[in-house]
């Protein structure tokens, strides 16, 4: 079966990021990024999968030139080949633009299954791959905690809130967005890493896809971004880990009355 | 209705939830600011029941769509559904709360009808009719502001807890309920979902525990848990972790304090390394007293936070413990 995964790279957890200029993004230089976190087991998932069924698994990026650091650490952990998204077209896309360019390479494409992460780690919208699915005309499910496939039958165990689960099944082809913890994502091996090198990536451009600024404007625009005002009502503590230890205890004794 | 605002509300079993009444409250103060009327939505088996509950609030009108697909919710069926009815009455704004439910279909009806959706939304601003929106980003490093452009409708999810469900406005006579008979062909719903199930190991229940010392990304490997663990020991406290301890197989899914997890509201909830994302806040901001210890002193936990310590929770816990013994030694 082809499968093909969508990987986003956000900017590293520990980042310290600053705003730029125009007050509606951040700064990238010097941020360091990574493959978004639920995008990474998206990618382990579709490599077992791959494992179990047979198949290939197709990696699917869009972004400047830095994203080729994540297409080649998914190259090196299994992945057969990628396409790469790169038009400066395509800079700050709302989910649906993201969408719409990715629909384009895969109703060609027709991958048995696409997955991707339930979210991104910078923005959140959480919206990329049910618009995706729609786009494809693609039965979906999202927050998808476990994968089993039959034939041409597909039935996974979708997370609900506090605690509840549900199984659902549907048709192949499908997509699935996929929740953190859904399985442990793997290291690439030194092999992995020098079998990358000679695996295809393509790229492609807004122009070869024939999208022009109008199919691609943004439904959803970023007015601005900016630190918020911490409504904190916090009590610090201060001095050394040992004073601070103390006057915790004394606190939670005395004032808050909880020990 | 026209031009006027819509709000989706989930109902379970005909029974209607917190969120339920928050979406209804966020749709009726939208309402106000725009000047527009207000409707609400309800879909699937026992709607009806749901609509009758929903007609004391203060609408235009409360939607039953009922069909035989909706009987259990599918993002196919629902979102067909919707479509069929936005389509008959033509808001300016469709209005969700951000739930499991929502962020399931919501995406897919939005871009079915070719709008956009912002969602997980904390806020909004009317200014000159004109609705700006806010959200948060990068993990709640920075709030960001969204507009939403293209013609109507708009769609906007709100966060649970951004709006308060007993600020919903009632009126003595009840909404006129209009029903809605939505025709799904049978090969329209794809998905088949079986009955919702809790795993049968959930064994540990953090909601009746009356303190608990919780875990986050900051204690980074399972070799930190004995340390905390003699913490929660000297204080008769459970342990708790964020989600990605649980993901990492640091602790069981079942000590899981958040959105996916428990809700819990101790007496002393103590957070040891957790940035405090707001899905994890969610599940324990109602505790009564909280004290986090965190590296990142611009971390979201501290908004919440009583007490806090900025620091390696490494360093902090030992000496903690020490005193803690101090303190029941002497009785």
């Amino acid at each position: 079966m082809k499968i093909a995964v969508a990987l986003k790279q956000v900017p590293t957890r520990d980042a310290l990021l600053r705003l730029s200029e125009s007050k509606s993004w951040i700064e990238e230089r010097d941020v360091s990024f990574e493959v978004n976190e639920p995008d990474a087991y998206a990618l382990e998932e579709a490599l077992q999968l791959k494992e179990k069924h047979g198949g290939e698994v197709v990696v699917c990026s869009l972004g400047p030139p830095r994203v080729q650091q994540a297409i080649k650490e998914a190259l090196a952990k299994g992945a057969d080949r990628a396409i790469h998204f790169e038009d400066t077209q395509f800079t700050q896309l709302d989910a649906n633009g993201t969408a719409t360019v990715l629909s384009k390479v895969l109703e060609s494409e027709r991958p048995d299954l696409v997955l991707t992460g339930l979210q991104s780690d910078d923005l959140g919208y959480a919206q990329t791959g049910v618009i995706l699915a729609e786009r494809l005309g693609y039965p979906h499910a999202t927050i998808v905690m476990e994968i089993q496939i039959d034939g041409e039958k597909l039935r996974v165990k979708r997370e609900l809130e506090a605690g509840w689960f549900q199984w659902v099944s549907m048709p192949l082809p499908a997509l699935l967005t996929i929740q953190s913890g859904i399985n442990k994502p793997r290291y690439a091996s030194l092999r992995g890493i020098m079998q990358a090198k000679s695996k295809p990536i393509s790229k492609v451009t807004a122009g070869e896809l024939g999208l022009g600024s109008e199919d691609l404007s943004p439904k959803q625009n970023i007015v601005r971004l900016y630190v918020p005002e911490r409504k904190s009502n916090t009590e610090f503590l201060q001095g050394s880990a040992q004073q601070m230890a103390a006057q915790l205890v004394d606190k939670l004794r005395n004032e808050a009355r909880v020990l | 209705m026209k031009d006027g605002i819509l709000v989706f509300v989930e109902q379970n079993g005909g029974k209607l939830d917190r969120v339920a009444w928050e979406a209804l409250a966020a749709g009726q103060k939208l309402a106000a600011e725009l000047g527009c009327e207000v409707s609400c939505v309800v879909l699937g088996k026992s709607a009806a029941a749901a609509g009758q509950q929903l007609a004391s609030a203060r609408v235009a009108q409360v939607c039953v769509g009922e069909a035989e697909p909706l009987v259990s919710y599918t993002p196919d069926g629902y979102a067909l559904a919707l479509k069929e009815i936005i389509q008959t009455l033509e808001p300016a704004w469709v209005v969700f709360n951000h739930t499991y439910q929502v962020r399931d279909f919501a995406p897919k009806l939005a871009a079915s009808l070719g709008g956009g959706l912002a969602s997980d939304c904390v806020g909004y601003r009317v200014e000159n009719q004109r609705v700006t929106l806010l959200r948060q980003a990068f993990q709640g490093k920075f709030a960001c502001e969204v507009e939403l452009t293209g013609p109507a409708p708009h769609f906007v999810s709100f966060q649970a807890g951004v709006f308060r469900e007993d600020s919903v406005e009632r009126q003595s006579e009840s909404a006129p309920v209009r029903t809605f008979e939505i025709s799904i062909a049978p090969g329209q719903v794809r998905t088949r979902p079986e009955e919702p199930f809790r795993e049968a190991k959930q064994s540990v229940d953090l909601t009746q525990a009356e303190m608990i010392v919780a875990v986050g990304r900051g204690i980074k490997g399972p070799e930190g848990l004995e340390t905390v663990g003699k913490l929660a020991e000297a204080l008769g406290a459970e342990i708790a972790a964020s989600r990605p301890v649980c993901d990492n197989g640091w602790l069981p899914m079942d000590r899981q304090v958040g959105s996916s997890g428990q809700t819990v509201a101790p007496k002393l909830y103590l957070a040891l390394g957790i940035s405090g994302a707001i899905q994890h806040q969610v599940g324990m901001k109602g505790s009564h007293t909280i004290v986090a210890v965190n590296k990142d002193a611009e971390a979201p936990i501290f908004e919440v936070a009583t007490y806090g310590i900025v620091g390696d929770l490494f360093e902090v816990v030992g000496p903690l413990i020490e005193e803690i013994k101090k303190l029941k030694a002497s009785g």
